[in-house]
This record gives C-alpha cells, structure tokens and sequence, in this order.
C-alpha cells in the first residue's frame, strides 16, 4: 500500500520534462560564451557576404527574378530559415549522442524519476530555447538593416522555432540510437548543406533545372524559408502559409513520437 | 638520406596515417563533395543572377568561371585546415599518439612533417577531385591551369603549418571556436565570391593578409589564363607562412612533449 502511495506522488510529465530542461539552463548558464561565436556571428557574416558582397552584383544584373526586391532584403529570411535549421540540428545530434557517449549525461538522468520521454522533451525544451535564442537575435538584426518589409514579420520568430524544432525532434531521436558519430556528419554534408544550398535559399528555385524542382519543393527547409519569405516581405499567401505549417508541424509532432518510443528502447535496457 | 633534412623521418607517420585512413575512405571522399556542391549552387544558380564580370585582365568573364577557382582554393584551404586542427587535438590530447611516436627514433620534427604533410595530402586529395569537376563541367579555360595543382597545395601547406602550430596552444575543445572565429569570414571575405573591389579600400589592405586571398588569386589567374609576375611573391608569401609554421610547430610539439 506505501509504495503505491509513493508512487501516486510522482509528478505529471510536463513538470518532468521542466526538471530535465532546468539541467541544461544550469549547464548553459556556465558554457553560454563559447557559442555565442558560431550562433550569432555565423548567420551576421553569411549575411554580410552573401547579401551585401554577393548582393552588390545581383543587383547590378537586375533583381526581376527575385521579384523586383534587392538580393539582401530576398536573400536574409533565408539566413533566418537555414540558421534555425542548423541550430536545430546540431543541437539535436551532438549533444544528444554525447548524453549516452561523452558526458554521458543521458545515463546519470536515467537513475533519477525522470522516463526517457521526460528527458527527451526536456533536452528538446533546451533546444527551443536556443533556437529561439539564435532566431530572435538574427530577426532583430534583419529589422535594424531595414531588411523587413512588412508587419507579417512579427510572426517571423514563431516561423523560425517550428523550423527548427521540426529538424531537431526527428533529429534527437535518430541521434539517440547511434553508437557512431560518422553518420552524424553525413547528414550535415549530404543532407543539411545540399539543403541550404538549392532550396530556394539563396536564388530562386525557378533557376534550378526542371526535373530538380519537385525536389527543392519536398524539402522541410523549403517550406520554413517559404514561410520565412512571405513573412518578411509581406506577399504571404494564406493557403500556402497553412500548407508550410502543416507540413513543418507533422514533421515535428512524427519526430516527437518517434523519440519517445527510441529514447525508451535506448534508456530502459 | 631520409636524415639529412630534419624532420623527414616522419614519413614513417605519413604512412601509419594512410593505412588508418584507408577503412575511413568514405570521410575524406565525402569531403569532396562540398565545395562540388557550393560550385554547383552558387556558379550555376547564383551565377545566372549574376551574368557576367570582371575577370583578372577586366575583361568579363561567366560569373561560374570567375567563382570557381576561388572554391577551389576552400577545398584547398577547409581539406588541409580539418586535418591539421581538430585530428592533430584529438590525437595529442586524448590518442596519446606522439608519446608512443616519440619512442621510436622519430623525433618532435619528426612528427610536425609529419602531420602537415599529411594535411597537406588530403587538401590535395580535394582540389585534384574539385579540379576534375571543373574540368567536366568546362569551367577551365587556359593551359596555365596545369599549375594549379601545385598552387592549390601551397594553400594547403601554409594553412596546415599555421594550423598545427596554433593548434598546439588550444585548451580545450572550447578553443576550437577561435578556428571558426578566422576560418569563416576568412572563406567569406577572401574574395572568393566576388571582387575585392566591392569593398572601400581600407579592408582590401586587411583581406590582402588572408593566405585564402593570395591562393584565390593566383588559382584564379592560373585557371583563367593571365597569370603576371605577381602571382610569384603571392606564392613566396604562401610558402614563407609554411615554412613558419613548420618550424614553429617542431618548437611547439617538443615543448610539449619532451618537457
């Protein structure tokens, strides 16, 4: 009878997974300063290259293929969009595979009350946070540089999280099952960089060749930057902003589904 | 004869590398694939935004041929810097490797030859696959282009060098932040995607010091066909930061190791 008692006590998951999220606040809290440099000035020098450098002879040539807008004001939700997808995933993968490797964080929680699923939906909490950190920090600059065209961009922060919340559940719950980091970094270079690259990141996809079309559309990170663009200049089409939303969403709610049965498998031997 | 110059025992090491590296062949392939990928986005997708510009000679060249020497030199450059930073750290600070180096008859020279030649070969493993995608898809143009190569490794060498000597004062991994503090803007700002002269002057005279620089310049005056009597003292700048860095590095790695 005491131990069910006992038991009856254990908190709900939802202050579960806050206790696992406070670990990380107090980890970050110590460490903050060394990514400072990759999450804010990273995203500021593609900007500054990309769109005023590169910008400078794009413009030159005439901006009617990106809709009549300079290549800077075109190309900065996309830096948003691929900055909250990198964000994202290396802080879904790397940590994650050190919770069960390197520091092995995963496993200490493990002997606490904390479920697997607990710990997997606090470790995401974490990376919310810091996607929504790096985000709100590049959609501040974007607004200082007068890169925003219109008031839609006040959801462009909310845009930028589901964005990268959408690759960082699937993410996690890959990363967790690994006993490698090899594939880690294929996914980086087969996956994330061919991304950024032709999704209609930095040109239009109207540019590809034709049968890479269909493609460049599939991707996740289309869609963010889709959704990202429309924000910022104010041309947002409702119908397509609901599909981009939809698509981003299911591709987060599978990734929290599948984490919760994964991180399960790996934590409950 | 191995000993005559110092340091080139480390050949021995070169060849432990090689045969280590040959059940992870599938890394260092991949590796090439990502300045293909920047080659193919940015020359072909952003190029046709672009049109046309200002070649080495001012006359105007495609935006793609323009942009392409300049990736060859990242390849150069990124392939060298990896191997020469984060791979040098790991096996200094957690392998272990150069104390069981240290007692065979190879020396601290040794090893510095060592692990900057074998960056420097797998920089060269990139540009000669980045070269063989320029060539397919046409982008070079001059038979100055066969000296390419060699240029390509003196970016490789002058990176690799200056890499392992800092690479020996890093701390932590924390440390390795301070790589990608010069190593982004470095590949971003060394001209590689448009000319220096979209910037006011001043910076011009900073970016001139990028090793990044002087090798897209003289890939790019190679590839492109005008190469000037200039392209030497850029080389002779590649080279004198190898040479530094290989000396420096041999100082560094006894003083670590032999203390």
């Amino acid at each position: 009878m005491t131990t069910i008692a006992a038991l009856a006590k254990l908190p709900g998951s939802v202050s579960m997974s806050v206790r696992a999220f406070r670990c990380w606040l107090v980890m970050y809290r110590r460490t903050w300063r060394s990514s400072v440099w990759s999450s804010v000035f990273g995203p500021l020098f593609y900007l500054g290259a990309m769109g005023y450098g590169l910008g400078s002879l794009v413009d030159k040539n005439g901006t009617a293929p990106l809709g009549g807008v300079p290549y800077v004001v075109f190309v900065a939700p996309a830096v948003l969009g691929v900055q909250a997808m990198n964000s994202g995933l290396t802080n879904a993968m790397f940590p994650v595979f050190g919770g069960i490797h390197w520091n092995k964080i995963y496993l200490a929680a493990r002997a606490t009350m904390l479920r697997p699923a607990d710990i997997y939906r606090g470790h995401l909490l974490f990376i919310g946070l810091r996607i929504a950190m790096n985000s709100a920090c590049f959609v501040v600059v974007m607004a200082a540089f007068g890169l925003i065209r219109s008031w839609w961009a006040v959801l462009l922060l909310p845009a930028a999280v589901l964005l990268g919340v959408a690759f960082a559940t699937p993410s996690a719950a890959w990363a967790v099952t690994l006993d490698n980091q090899t594939p880690m970094n294929y996914v980086f270079r087969f996956g994330a960089l061919p991304m950024m690259l032709f999704s209609g990141t930095f040109f239009p996809i109207s540019q590809l060749p034709a049968w890479l079309r269909p493609l460049a559309y599939a991707t996740p990170l289309w869609h963010g930057v889709a959704l990202c663009r429309g924000l910022s200049l104010g041309d947002i089409d409702p119908g397509a902003a609901a599909i981009h939303v939809a698509y981003l969403t299911t591709m987060a709610a599978a990734g929290l589904w599948l984490g919760a049965r994964t991180y399960r498998r790996r934590l409950y031997v | 004869m191995s000993s005559f110059f110092p340091g080139t025992r480390g050949v021995r090491l070169i060849e432990r590398h090689a045969r280590f590296y040959r059940k992870l062949w599938l890394v260092v392939a991949s590796g090439a694939a990502e300045p293909a990928f920047y080659l193919l986005s940015v020359g072909v997708g952003i190029g046709a935004l672009i049109g046309d510009v200002a070649g080495p000679g001012g006359q105007p060249v495609p935006y793609r041929e323009f942009v392409a020497p300049g990736l060859l030199a990242v390849s150069a450059l990124n392939g060298a810097l990896n191997d020469a930073t984060f791979n040098i750290y790991g096996r200094l600070k957690f392998e272990k490797l150069y104390d069981a180096v240290l007692t065979t008859p190879l020396g601290a020279r040794d090893v510095a030859f060592a692990e900057i030649g074998w960056a420097v070969l797998r920089g060269m493993m990139y540009s000669v696959s980045f070269l063989i995608v320029m060539a397919v898809m046409g982008l070079i143009s001059s038979p100055w282009a066969v000296f390419a190569l060699p240029a390509a490794a003196l970016v490789s060498f002058a990176t690799a060098a200056i890499g392992v000597w800092l690479t020996t004062y890093m701390k932590s991994w924390q440390n390795f932040e301070y790589v990608m503090l010069v190593a982004l803007p470095m590949f971003l700002f060394s001209g590689t995607f448009y000319p220096l002269s979209v910037y006011p002057h001043v910076i011009g005279v900073i970016v001139a010091w990028s090793p990044l620089y002087q090798g897209v310049v003289i890939l790019r005056d190679l590839v492109l066909g005008a190469p000037s009597a200039d392209l030497l003292w850029r080389a002779g700048y590649l080279i004198a930061l190898g040479v530094l860095g290989l000396a420096m590095a041999g100082r560094r790695i006894a003083k670590l190791l032999l203390v």
